[in-house]
């Protein structure tokens, strides 16, 4: 150590102070470290936070699948459904988590193209929430049909029916674009995983240890062979994912603007849901990841820079989605169609204005807050704001949803939907679901890309006095 | 890498795909064989409860369908003749056969025989006979050569796809209304090809295809 310290006094040709960046991993942290820190969160013993959260998410989880069970052995007439509310909590809940999704795809797909690489920090967590939102999503489509059984007809397999699904149908096109979505998501964060789980498997005391990352490294040995054709794979894959992060929340989108409900029939909806998706993906990750630099000791790589990068992604998106708040109004005053505007009138000062004035707080209001760089700089502030994202973003989709339907053309059809218990405790429970996968993940696998944090920590610079290969002989 | 795995493990990921394939090929020819009507339902043949042989009623004697099921073209069920049906002749011919029993008592007492029902179209579809027999479609067409049948049998598989084969190409097997109830009729193709359009074309004839037509 001694040797480090004076090496740190060398002098070294830096641009000018005020055109410096703050480094992506602080304090000097050397390359080791950064291999301790982020496997040891997934070595050793378990810490009691984990528990903490492990049990009660778990408990949640089987909540869920209880109250999925009821709703089996029921019917769908167990949550609040009925005419003319024929969709609520469950498709809200379902465009809720797959939106969740999109940031992870965003920071691991377009991020890596656009060289952004403070991305290495947050990209594996935000994959691997990525992928147990879909887990979630998936799940509510899957059940809302009611006889679930019958499910698989939403796939195009040949069957004694002698018919295919509805090709022109949105919500088969939502089949394929969620089902995409997960198997590229999970072909991404698995490839990333290699060389990492190699090292996990490098370390690993019990032979059980070494099987099972041995088994998922597919004998890795970090061989500039093995680098090359993983660049090759993992840029393929991005490339392959960039187009996903729009088209997955379009064709979501499509689900409602192809319909003729006023309210839903809107053709900004492809990228106002985007930009919704992004901004609640972020959302989510700073709810995950505020807590989890803490708790796991990481505030050296998710550096308050990044959180603060993060803030500035979500003051972008949300203000594109209130420009499409305030655009869809526009249109439906400009458009001249009086059920078009009677819906967005309704939408805003119906029954159902709670939600609306909710939503508009949580999205267009409060990520206003992120234009001051001591609010994006707080790490609790960022943390609270964060959560007001997620629950707008519910809340959005709860408001074009439940608002659109709720009074159809004639007044006998007006309805005002409750949800039931079932409704509520299995949405609580999908966040067991989630958080039971999250926490898993980060209990069983390095939840940083080890491999690419070293890559841009500032000792990877072969200049830097510390960096490169060690002797200082290149 | 060599101390966690041995090197046969190498070959692990190909023969394991090589199965997976193995596996899925022969799920789906399973599913694809087994769990569909062809194979649940064609075949299916209960004893009844009084052995009545179409194949001597229908084939042998020669006795039309609608004498016995003489609801069909007036309504969207093909009744099961009521015991007085059967008495007509069976008053007189084998009138002390064992075998007829049942018949007998239930002519006697108004209780019927209880049948076994062969063809079920399940409580979602709605089908209607008459519509069926006034516009060409053999009895054979669904229920197979009942005529040399002695213990009735599910023929056809009566799926949707079934249904849906004659609903998209009508012209391929409606006959001449006369002909509906022969049960032995046959046709060169070229005549069907010709006749068939000509049926379509003079009836009206618009086999629906949505799904309301069936399942209201």
């Amino acid at each position: 150590m001694d040797a480090t310290a004076d090496r740190m006094a060398v002098k070294v040709a830096a641009p000018p102070a005020e055109l410096e960046r703050e480094p992506l991993v602080l304090k000097h942290r050397s390359l080791a470290w950064v291999s301790d820190t982020v496997a040891g969160i997934a070595e050793g013993k378990t810490p009691t936070w984990w528990w903490a959260a492990f049990v009660p998410s778990f408990l949640g989880m089987l909540m869920c699948f209880l109250m999925i069970g009821y709703l089996f052995s029921t019917g769908i007439g167990v949550w609040g459904l009925n005419n003319p509310v024929g969709w609520a909590w469950d498709i809200t809940n379902f465009v809720f988590w797959i939106g969740i999704g999109h940031a992870g795809t965003l920071i691991s797909a377009v991020l890596f193209l656009l060289r952004q690489k403070w991305r290495t920090s947050i990209n594996r967590s935000a994959e691997a929430m990525t992928l147990f939102a879909v887990v979630c999503a998936m799940i509510f489509p899957a059940i809302h049909v009611g006889r679930v059984w019958l499910a698989w007809w939403l796939f195009p397999l040949p069957n004694s029916n002698g018919i295919w699904p509805q090709f022109r149908s949105p919500l088969l096109w939502d089949v394929f674009a969620v089902s995409t979505y997960g198997t590229v998501s999970l072909l991404f964060w698995y490839v990333g995983l290699i060389p990492d789980l190699a090292t996990m498997r490098d370390r690993a005391k019990s032979a059980v240890r070494k099987f099972c990352y041995g088994f998922f490294a597919l004998g890795w040995t970090g061989s500039n062979r093995h680098w090359r054709n993983y660049e090759k794979a993992y840029l393929l894959l991005a490339g392959l994912s960039t187009p996903l992060v729009l088209s997955v929340h379009s064709i979501v989108s499509f689900d409602f603007a192809v319909s003729q409900v006023p309210g839903w029939h809107t053709t900004i909806f492809p990228p106002y849901f985007v930009a919704g998706a992004i901004f609640s993906g972020f959302g989510m990750v700073l709810t995950l990841l505020i807590p989890l630099r803490t708790l796991c000791k990481l505030e050296d790589v998710i550096t308050v820079r990044h959180v603060e990068l993060m803030g500035k992604v979500i003051l972008a998106t949300g203000s594109i989605v209130g420009y499409a708040y305030g655009m869809e109004f526009f249109i439906a005053w400009y458009g001249g169609n009086p059920y078009e505007l009677y819906a967005f009138k309704n939408r805003a000062f119906g029954p159902y204005w709670w939600a609306y004035w909710t939503m508009i707080s949580c999205n267009v209001i409060s990520p206003q807050l992120f234009w001051f760089k001591k609010i994006r700089t707080n790490i609790v502030a960022v943390f609270i704001l964060s959560i007001f994202v997620n629950i707008g973003m519910w809340f959005e989709r709860f408001v074009i949803i439940v608002t659109s339907l709720h009074r159809d053309y004639l007044p006998s059809n007006w309805g005002y939907f409750k949800p039931t218990i079932v409704d509520i405790l299995t949405f609580v429970g999908s966040f067991g679901l989630f958080l039971t996968l999250f926490l898993l993940f980060i209990r069983f696998l390095p939840l940083i890309a080890i491999s690419e944090v070293k890559g841009v920590t500032p000792l990877a610079d072969p200049h830097h006095p510390l960096g490169g290969s060690k002797g200082g002989h290149h | 890498m060599s101390d966690i795995f041995p090197k046969w493990t190498n070959k692990l990921p190909l023969q394991i795909a090589v199965g997976a394939l193995l596996m899925g090929t022969a799920v789906s020819a399973g599913c694809w064989y087994y769990l569909t009507p062809k194979y649940t339902r064609v075949g299916y043949q209960p004893i009844q409860p009084v052995g009545f042989s179409h194949a001597t009623h229908a084939d042998q004697l020669g006795i039309d369908c609608r004498y016995c099921h003489n609801g069909v073209e007036k309504s969207w069920y093909s009744n099961v003749p009521a015991a007085a049906t059967c008495l007509n002749c069976h008053n007189a011919v084998l009138s002390t056969d064992p075998r007829l029993e049942l018949v007998r008592e239930s002519g006697r007492t108004g209780k019927p025989i209880p049948w076994v029902q062969v063809h079920k179209t399940p409580d979602y579809v709605y089908f209607n006979h008459s519509v069926h027999v006034a516009r060409g479609v053999s009895c054979v067409h669904c229920h197979g050569q009942v005529n040399k049948m002695d213990e009735v049998q599910h023929a056809k598989p009566l799926s949707m796809a079934f249904c849906l084969e004659c609903h998209r190409e009508p012209e391929k097997f409606i006959r001449h209304p006369k002909e509906v109830y022969n049960m032995d009729w046959a046709v060169a193709p070229e005549v069907q090809a010709n006749a068939g359009e000509r049926f379509v074309r003079e009836w009206k004839i618009e086999a629906s295809q949505n799904c309301s037509a069936c399942h209201r």
